[in-house]
């Protein structure tokens, strides 16, 4: 009878215990379910859904069939970019101090939403999801997006401010094919070498603080997590290992290719984090886990405007950079008010204001003029229009098989980019 | 309509079936469905530069993963990283389980089980955030070791194990305090009355009664740990499983699909074994 009232007792309690540990189970996929946004994504803005799909008066699509004239807007814009490219109004990114976006709305009536990502393999495979109409993409992103049919030529007659962009600008190997333009630029920068000035010492003039210098470093030093930074090894393999004979970062053969990947996985001994998201290069370099990096003009800017000791160069082995280009969906729900974005963004006022913003080079001698009154002396200081400061910046671009320096197919291509970049990574 | 309430009241298994509809769709199609999705799109590859995926089947992705030794490591740093911490928080979690239980009265009981879900209430983000500043150079950890000339370990491996172990300690608490309290007092005392000491009790009676829980709790523990790629990426220089999943999903959808597959087959070898030892009886 006793035994009886025990196991009683028992099943009682026992019947009590699924409840807790099904309640757990579910708090458990929430909490991880919940955190879905990944680190990089970090600083995204609201997502665009697809809004009710009108019929465009225009309907872009590669090749041939341009379209002629830019209808009416269709009400909405959905686009990927770059951080910090699509600042304010209804959906670009807040909180920021700017806003360039909210007068374009005034002026089309078209509700601008961005989708920011961090990384130009993130901005492909936004695109190819079909949702947004459009987005800002740099050299290795375009001629994938091309090549995957996911965006349109463009007809740059029905962009009035895309006659006064610099020639130097128009018509290149990253957002053209055969003369016909994909897209219309939007400012260009360099990839800079940033330190802690009060912890790097000697003031650093080349690359080699990060590679093979970085040792002195070791847990402080950090690089961008993506397989375009081999590009950044290559360069640095160009001045310092003449003899491997590399004339293009891009277009890397397999000795050449195993070399920036030996030279990569030498320099993740010293690596702290890889870093993508921009306010994380900030905060690391604020708390000093990271001394010395490769970053973009932007990082430094917001670090010295936080009081952060850093300085940001171009090191004189050269370096990679961006010159990018806005784009239209080859399935564009909102064809009208993309074209109008593309007007927009590179009309001398916004441009200015979004270049001033990021750090990087104006399109054309009128934003240049605008972006005097802003901050004086910007386009000298990013050398908007001394040609011979690009010479030794290699705009990123999407290694293939066929060399893009013309030495025939015996290049890697992508797809063993990204394969190394797990195996550096390890 | 009466006909139609008649028709339910004769055919039992109808109104089942009704009652089941919604919660089995949604668990075939949107759950099992996508995990056969994700299955499917492993045997696809992608066209090199364009991106495009190319659904004819082939064994590339898998030969990819078990040929290239780097996913090897990569599995073999995950799995371990799981395995240390869920030995760490069976180690951490054992006794304060058995205080909650066994030792503490109602009302202490009342305030233990509330402070260990309270963290479960503020995000997972914050949490793991908070960590990379508690671990950051200039954090407190470096501040408070500081004056004794000792260093936290920055981050890293180590780092990892760290939050990892802090973050699912929770999930290991619940099981085995729910598992011990489930013990009856009465075999404790039948077990002394026989002459057994403190510590003889509890390896022979106490341990293995409470093992199926401890089970339990790994599961969670385990999984979680398997299945995460941003307290890595916050805090090391060095991939998860989940890591490569995610920098490859936007570039070599397929693959990634393929390596998603190699913790979905760890875990049910894991929960095979978790079943020969009786742990779904104590869930």
């Amino acid at each position: 009878m006793e035994e009886k009232e025990e196991t009683k007792v028992v099943r009682k309690r026992s019947l009590r215990v699924p409840g807790v540990l099904i309640a757990l189970a579910f708090v458990a996929s929430a909490c991880t379910g919940g955190a879905s946004p990944s680190p990089s994504a970090a600083a995204s803005a609201a997502a665009p859904s697809t809004a009710p799909s009108e019929a465009p008066s225009v309907a872009p699509s590669a090749g041939p069939s341009l379209p002629t004239a830019v209808g009416p807007g269709e009400g909405r814009l959905d686009l990927a970019t770059w951080p910090y490219y699509v600042v304010g109004g209804t959906g670009g990114e807040q909180g920021l101090g700017a806003d360039w976006v909210t007068a374009f709305e005034d002026k089309t009536g078209c509700k601008t939403y961005a989708k920011v990502y961090g990384g130009s393999s993130d901005g492909v495979a936004l695109m190819k999801t079909g949702e947004y109409d459009g987005g800002a993409f740099s050299g290795d992103a375009t001629l994938r997006l091309i090549a995957g049919g996911d965006v349109a030529a463009v007809n740059t007659e029905l962009i009035p401010s895309y006659a006064n962009v610099f020639e130097g600008l128009k018509n290149q190997k990253h957002n053209s094919i055969n003369g016909v333009a994909y897209g219309v630029p939007h400012g260009r920068g360099a990839n800079l070498l940033m330190w802690r000035t009060d912890i790097v010492k000697p003031e650093p003039d080349s690359w080699s603080v990060v590679w093979d210098g970085g040792s002195k470093y070791a847990g402080k030093i950090s690089a961008y997590d993506y397989e375009i930074y081999i590009a950044d090894a290559a360069v640095y393999l160009m001045a310092t290992k003449p003899d491997l004979k590399i004339t293009d970062p891009y277009s890397l053969d397999a000795t050449q290719f195993q070399a920036a990947v030996d030279l990569l996985k030498e320099q993740r001994k010293n690596i702290t984090t890889y870093w993508s998201a921009v306010q994380a290069q900030v905060d690391a370099f604020t708390n000093g886990d990271m001394v010395a990096a490769t970053t973009w003009q932007l990082q430094a800017n917001l670090l010295t405007a936080a009081k952060v000791p850093v300085k940001a160069i171009k090191p004189k082995e050269g370096t990679t950079g961006w010159s990018d280009t806005w784009m239209i969906s080859s399935t564009a729900k909102h064809p009208n008010c993309m074209y109008m974005w593309m007007e927009y963004i590179i009309s001398p006022l916004p441009n200015a204001t979004a270049t001033v913003f990021f750090g990087e080079a104006p399109v054309s001698q009128e934003g240049c003029a605008e972006a005097e009154k802003q901050s004086a002396g910007h386009c000298e200081t990013f050398h908007a229009t001394d040609e011979s400061y690009w010479t030794d910046v290699h705009y990123w671009n999407t290694p293939s098989k066929e060399c893009i320096d013309g030495r025939g197919p015996i290049c890697t291509d992508f797809a063993e980019w990204t394969k190394a970049w797990t195996e550096v990574k390890g | 309509m009466r006909a139609f309430w008649r028709t339910l009241y004769r055919y039992p298994r109808v109104q089942l079936g009704a009652l089941l509809a919604a919660p089995l769709g949604w668990l075939v199609i949107a759950y099992l469905g996508s995990l056969a999705l994700l299955f499917i799109s492993a045997f696809w590859t992608i066209e090199p530069f364009s991106g495009n995926v190319v659904t004819e089947p082939s064994l590339d992705n898998f030969q990819t993963i078990l040929s290239e030794p780097v996913y090897r490591t990569i599995t073999l740093r995950t799995v371990v990283t799981a395995s240390l911490v869920t030995l760490t928080d069976i180690l951490l979690a054992f006794p304060i389980a058995y205080f909650m239980a066994r030792v503490a009265s109602p009302r202490t009981r009342g305030i233990l089980v509330v402070s260990i879900l309270l963290p479960l209430w503020s995000g997972y983000l914050v949490k793991a955030y908070a960590w990379r500043i508690i671990l950051s150079e200039g954090g407190i950890l470096n501040w408070i070791l500081g004056p004794a000339g000792l260093k936290g370990p920055g981050y890293g491996d180590v780092a990892v194990w760290l939050v990892f172990s802090y973050l699912w300690l929770p999930f290991m608490i619940l099981p085995i305090y729910a598992g011990l309290e489930r013990i009856p007092g009465s075999l404790l005392e039948a077990s002394a009355d026989l002459g057994a000491r403190g510590g003889h009790t509890f390896r022979k009676v106490v341990l293995p009664l409470a093992l199926p829980a401890v089970v339990a709790g790994s599961i969670f523990t385990f999984s979680l740990t398997l299945g995460d790629y941003i307290v890595p990426s916050l805090m090391s220089s060095s991939q998860f499983i989940g890591n490569v999943v995610y920098s490859n999903i936007s570039v070599n959808q397929p693959l990634a699909a393929a390596y998603a597959l190699v913790p979905v087959g760890i875990m049910i070898v894991y929960l095979a074994v978790a079943r020969r030892l009786g742990a779904f009886e104590a869930l």
